[in-house]
């Protein structure tokens, strides 16, 4: 057991611990802080992958951006654990059911794969900023353009709907 | 299962070393900036300032410190007492983590090892200080959130709103400083300066939106809306009594120093001597990296005179006219700085 397996290990475990805690948490206030943790040690692992950039990118715009706005309509909305609705009995059945069959599915399909290539642990250079902007403009350079149409016209799209009186 | 770990004992200990002296430094300094606002603005007033504490009111800011915590600490009954907690401990570990990335000089030789004055050199470094910028937000947030006061929340919501409106700007205004080094990386921009004459030179339109946008991001004067005393009482921090409301305060003096020092870093030239080529000077290294450390520091002690200085000198604006020159005009201009410095760029390497 070497200290990036001691790493992986352990990250993973605050991964699931929080992301179970963002589900359990009755104020959503609490759940959106417990998500801001999945995220930090989600970024953890990119670390170890030595992918730097999502690593940094994943802080900036999920924990830094996203979960601030989320934050905003939480918080002027005033929701708070006595105003959260309460779900039928029925639902939450379903909920589970779906949810489990959902997780066999998953586990089925990674039980009898079989895994190609091993994630590269502290090398590679593939995470890093300057491979990853070569590919993004040369190879994949089309979707990415495609992709920032696709924003473009959902900031357009929000500027219209927020004008709209 | 054995457990065998290898670990550099001497790597460790040094980097342990040098986080503790830069932390050390950074919280002194952000303790004597409390001092110097005080004589600035005296002096700015034609006033003394502090002078009854020790020389020249040189204790000050201890006794200010003994003060606080030693006032009675309040948690009001209605808040949600960890995340009240948690909120000034955000400020303070926030303010902290940028000066991991900042190269504070060349590197030191000693016992054998060459001990770089930078604690991380990683590959997205200014990255890394956008990211802990955007998580400054949180501290601001979430204590007035959990004072459970309208005014608390009201001014917290303004400072978010305000800090993620010019993080937009900063980000534009240092994507042309990225496409003039081609690297992330500080130390790397540190050196592109050296060799080639600093940033302020080829983008003083970026550094004037770089320099708003730090403003803003600091919650300094002519941008503290957060704690605009005459519409919302005392801001965001209103509940807070004793030590957690000193940390609130004393996070936004760490962040000055902080950005004083990235802004001499990435505009100024960081650990350059200016006008003087001290590769030819052929003394030894240690003492030159130690001349260069001063050297940064002088920089950013000047910036953090600025800060003062504006602070005393420039009313507050309103809310609306903030938003109006973050968005509407810091904006647009950092876009045209942006597409002018890469068609110059363009133009030059054909």
């Amino acid at each position: 057991m070497n200290i990036t397996q001691i790493l992986v290990g352990s990250l993973s475990v605050i991964t699931l611990f929080s992301a179970l805690m963002v589900i359990i948490s009755r104020n959503p206030v609490h759940s959106v802080l417990w998500l801001i943790v999945t995220f930090f040690s989600i970024s953890g692992h990119y670390i170890v992958l030595n992918a730097q950039f999502l690593a940094i990118v994943n802080i900036i715009v999920y924990a830094g951006a996203i979960m601030v706005l989320f934050l905003f309509v939480i918080m002027l909305m005033n929701l708070n654990r006595e105003t959260e609705p309460q779900k039928n009995k029925w639902l939450k059945l379903a909920g589970v059911l779906s949810g489990g069959s959902l997780l066999l599915v998953i586990v089925a399909a990674l039980h009898t794969g079989d895994i190609k290539a091993m994630a590269q642990v502290k090398e590679g250079d593939i995470g890093l900023i300057g491979t990853l902007g070569k590919e993004l403009f040369s190879t994949y350079v089309v979707p990415f353009e495609i992709s920032s149409i696709l924003f473009l016209s959902a900031m357009v799209g929000a500027v219209v709907i927020g004008k709209k009186e | 299962m054995l457990l065998n770990i290898y670990i550099d004992w001497a790597f460790v200990l040094e980097k342990f070393l040098l986080v503790a002296v830069i932390v050390t430094l950074s919280l002194v300094i952000a303790m004597y900036t409390t001092y110097a606002e005080r004589k600035v603005a005296a002096w700015l007033q034609d006033r003394r300032g502090p002078n009854r504490a020790g020389p020249f009111g040189l204790l000050q800011p201890l006794a200010d410190g003994g003060k606080l915590f030693f006032k009675e600490e309040i948690i009001p009954l209605a808040s949600s007492k960890f995340l009240f907690i948690l909120g000034p401990s955000l400020a303070m570990i926030t303010a902290t983590l940028t000066s991991a990335v900042i190269p504070w000089g060349t590197s030191l030789h000693l016992f054998g090892r060459d001990i770089s004055l930078q604690i991380a050199d990683v590959n997205i470094g200014i990255l890394y200080i956008f990211g802990v910028v955007s998580l400054g937000v949180y501290g601001i947030m979430i204590g007035g959130w959990a004072s459970n006061n309208k005014f608390s929340l009201l001014a917290a919501i303004r400072g978010a709103s305000q800090m993620i409106s010019y993080e937009l700007a900063m980000g534009l205004a240092l994507i042309a400083l990225l496409m003039m080094t081609g690297s992330l990386q500080m130390s790397v921009i540190v050196k592109n300066q050296v060799a080639n004459g600093w940033h302020i030179i080829y983008q003083p339109l970026g550094f004037l939106i770089f320099f708003v946008c730090a403003l803003a991001e600091c919650n300094r004067t002519p941008f503290d809306l957060a704690e605009a005393e005459n519409e919302l009482n005392f801001g965001y921090h209103q509940e807070y009594s004793s030590m957690k409301l000193g940390f609130y305060l004393f996070a936004e003096y760490i962040n000055m120093f902080i950005s004083s020092a990235v802004m001499s870093t990435l505009y100024f030239g960081g650990y350059d001597i200016p006008f003087v080529n001290e590769a030819a000077w052929n003394i030894d290294a240690n003492l030159l990296a130690l001349i260069g450390f001063a050297v940064l520091m002088a920089k950013t002690f000047f910036f953090l005179f600025v800060f003062l200085w504006i602070r005393w000198t420039i009313p507050r604006f309103r809310y609306d006219q903030l938003m109006n020159l973050g968005w509407k005009k810091l904006i647009p201009l950092a876009l045209i700085n942006m597409v002018v410095t890469a068609a110059v760029i363009l133009w030059l390497k054909k």
